[in-house]
């Protein structure tokens, strides 16, 4: 009932039967498909070669990072580098201001944003389609365009060097989320929120006892897009943080880039960027199915 | 599970006794007056959102187009220039400049889409490890932008970077690719294509296998060869897809400034690498011209919505001549 048509991604190619040369016919297909595989695993060694190179660069000694003829794989793994960074660069304070930003975002934006697509989708409302629309031509605006304005707003609330103008514009709901709840919520039967209602349900028990636990999944997998895209934004923070212990973890270790490229210790900045894209790689790598479907669905109906 | 509703003390809707009479017998007026605390309810869970659209989007719209008419550092008082600013920027070139290198890293458009489309068409084939492919190819597209821009950056570095090592395998030299008027715009292509790959080939994947088998079986009985059957059928079928690929990507490209702050934190070799959003934000934080800034903010958001929706006019044309 509450679940709606995932695109069948792992379905496997229908088998054909055909009636001309069966057996030339199995036989190109499968040197074609040969080919293919070893087309497919070489393109995987381009995609991975950058971050397998970043984690080797940083279990290098700073002199590996500069030998010719390359060192692939150090000699004697530099662990201590994942050690030192921590107390070398404001790498702990970085990860607890994302984790600040990203997690109150996230679950607090969530909430107002499904509340929005239950009202949206199922209760009457006048203007309703007007308003939605209207909240949709808000994606057609660039944040460049509204960030000097939003900067000026917050400068005067004294919020600058602060995480608040990173969380509170987006507690107000994520526009793209409302729009994905709503499309969900579409194939809830308007009479089972009717019979609620005739029960003498009111209106926020509809929301918690029966809409919530049905677009459960859907709120999952936005909820997982959304705290990637805020783990690793960067525009917003350089915009807003200037101390070190204020700043989020992606701003820390791109001054880091910067700081430590004059001293030539690449190996602590390739630990600390790998430390930065970790959470989200495991975070990826456990739900990876939900991700990748949830994505497909944003494609196929947009 | 609604039955479990009627267990708890329905909290009072706002203004109205609690409304839950008989339903047999309603007039009206009780209909009306249920409408009304529905609507109520719903305008209250519709107002996070209006109230931060409005405050946050469409107020600093306004404030945006009166702050590019006015000389403004920001701090001080607004003086009020008229068009000055927009005409400044027609004669300056370092805005050329930014435009045109703007423009140009969207050349990785296309070639990125047709490589996953590619891509797409060869994970659906029947292939040991398919799924493993996916994921490998996925990993990037979630990847931090800043983390894998200094990574890239490392990476093209002309004497121990990992690009030109793997070239000298091949007997190549490369170039210092970031320190090159010549090559620093393809370098940051490159990355681009690569970090998108995943994207691009998910969502095509995903519309080639919504084509119906039985097409591309009839097809082929028909006599139709491998290249007859994309050309015909597949690529109409994931033309929607292709347009959502081609709206999306131009809005995020003409925005592309994180790895070219990271990457090329001056703007690269004479200004070669600098996108739009690199200058406006150096021209607003860094020397807080920010009535200037606002100026180029604004003609940036007119660029998007104007290709935004010749994009969706081709589109409906597209769609009419599919039918």
């Amino acid at each position: 009932m509450t679940q709606t048509t995932l695109p069948p991604l792992a379905r496997p190619a229908a088998a054909k039967p055909e009636g001309r040369t069966p057996t030339s016919r199995t036989r190109s297909r499968r040197t074609a498909d040969a080919i293919t595989f070893v087309i497919l695993v070489l393109g995987s060694a381009a995609m991975l070669a950058p971050l397998v190179w970043m984690l080797s660069t940083s279990l290098k000694t700073k002199a590996e990072v500069f030998a010719l003829p390359p060192v692939w794989i150090p000699d004697a793994p530099q662990w201590d580098t994942y050690v030192r960074m921590w107390t070398e660069a404001p790498i702990l304070s970085g990860f607890m201001n994302s984790l600040i930003v990203a997690g109150t975002v996230t679950v607090v934006g969530s909430f107002t944003s499904a509340l929005a697509a239950f009202a949206l989708a199922k209760l009457r409302l006048p203007y309703k389609n007007a308003i939605f629309i209207g909240l949709l031509s808000g994606l057609m605006v660039p944040y460049p365009t509204i960030m000097i304005p939003q900067f000026v707003m917050f400068s005067r609330l004294h919020w600058v060097d602060t995480l608040l103008p990173l969380i509170v514009p987006l507690l107000f709901g994520n526009i793209i989320m409302i729009f994905f709840l709503r499309q969900y919520l579409e194939s809830v039967p308007n009479s089972m929120i009717e019979a609620a209602k005739i029960d003498g349900a009111s209106y926020p028990q509809i929301f918690r006892i029966m809409i919530l636990p049905m677009i459960r999944p859907a709120i999952a997998a936005q909820f997982i897009l959304w705290f990637m895209t805020i783990w690793n934004d960067y525009l917003a923070p350089i915009l807003y943080l200037n101390t070190p212990e204020r700043q989020t973890l992606q701003v820390v270790i791109a001054n880091l880039n910067v700081e430590f490229a004059t001293q030539r210790d690449y190996p602590l900045i390739m630990a600390a960027s790998f430390v930065a894209l970790l959470p989200i790689l495991i975070v990826f790598l456990i739900f990876q199915r939900q991700i990748i479907e949830s994505v497909a669905l944003t494609g196929t109906k947009g | 599970m609604a039955r479990t509703a009627t267990v708890e003390t329905p909290p009072k809707a706002p203004g109205t006794a609690a409304a839950s009479p008989a339903p047999a017998a309603r007039t009206k007026r009780d209909i009306l007056r249920l409408h009304r605390t529905e609507h109520r309810w719903a305008a209250l869970f519709v107002a996070a959102p209006v109230l931060g659209y409005l405050l946050f989007t469409l107020y600093p719209i306004g404030f945006a187009v009166y702050a590019s008419l006015t000389s403004w550092n920001g701090l001080g008082p607004m003086r009020f220039v008229g068009l000055e600013n927009y005409v400044d920027l027609i004669s300056d070139e370092y805005f050329h400049k930014a435009l045109f290198n703007t423009f140009f890293y969207m050349i990785g458009i296309p070639i990125g889409l047709a490589l996953s489309l590619l891509l797409a068409l060869a994970l659906n084939r029947r292939i040991p490890g398919r799924t493993a492919f996916r994921t490998i190819y996925y990993v990037p597209v979630i990847s931090s932008l800043a983390a894998i821009a200094i990574v890239w950056q490392f990476a093209y570095n002309g004497d121990f970077g990992l690009v030109n090592q793997v070239l000298a395998w091949f007997g190549i030299q490369g170039p210092d690719w970031l320190q090159n008027t010549a090559t620093v715009k393809p370098a940051i292509i490159i990355m681009a294509i690569w970090k998108g790959l995943g994207y691009s080939t998910l969502l095509y994947l995903a519309a080639i296998q919504s084509v119906p088998a039985s097409l591309l079986e009839a097809a082929a009985l028909d006599g139709a060869n491998a290249f007859q059957r994309f050309r015909s059928i597949i690529m109409p079928m994931v033309r929607p897809v292709t347009f959502f690929l081609v709206v999306t990507n131009v809005i995020a490209g003409s925005q592309i400034f994180t790895e070219i702050n990271i990457m090329t934190p001056t703007g690269g070799p004479e200004f070669s690498s600098a996108s739009v959003v690199w200058y406006i934000v150096r021209k607003a934080f860094k020397y807080q011209q920010m009535g200037y800034a606002t100026a180029m903010s604004i003609v940036l958001g007119i660029l998007v919505l104007v290709i935004t929706l010749i994009q969706f006019r081709l589109n409906r044309r597209n769609s009419f001549a599919i039918d």
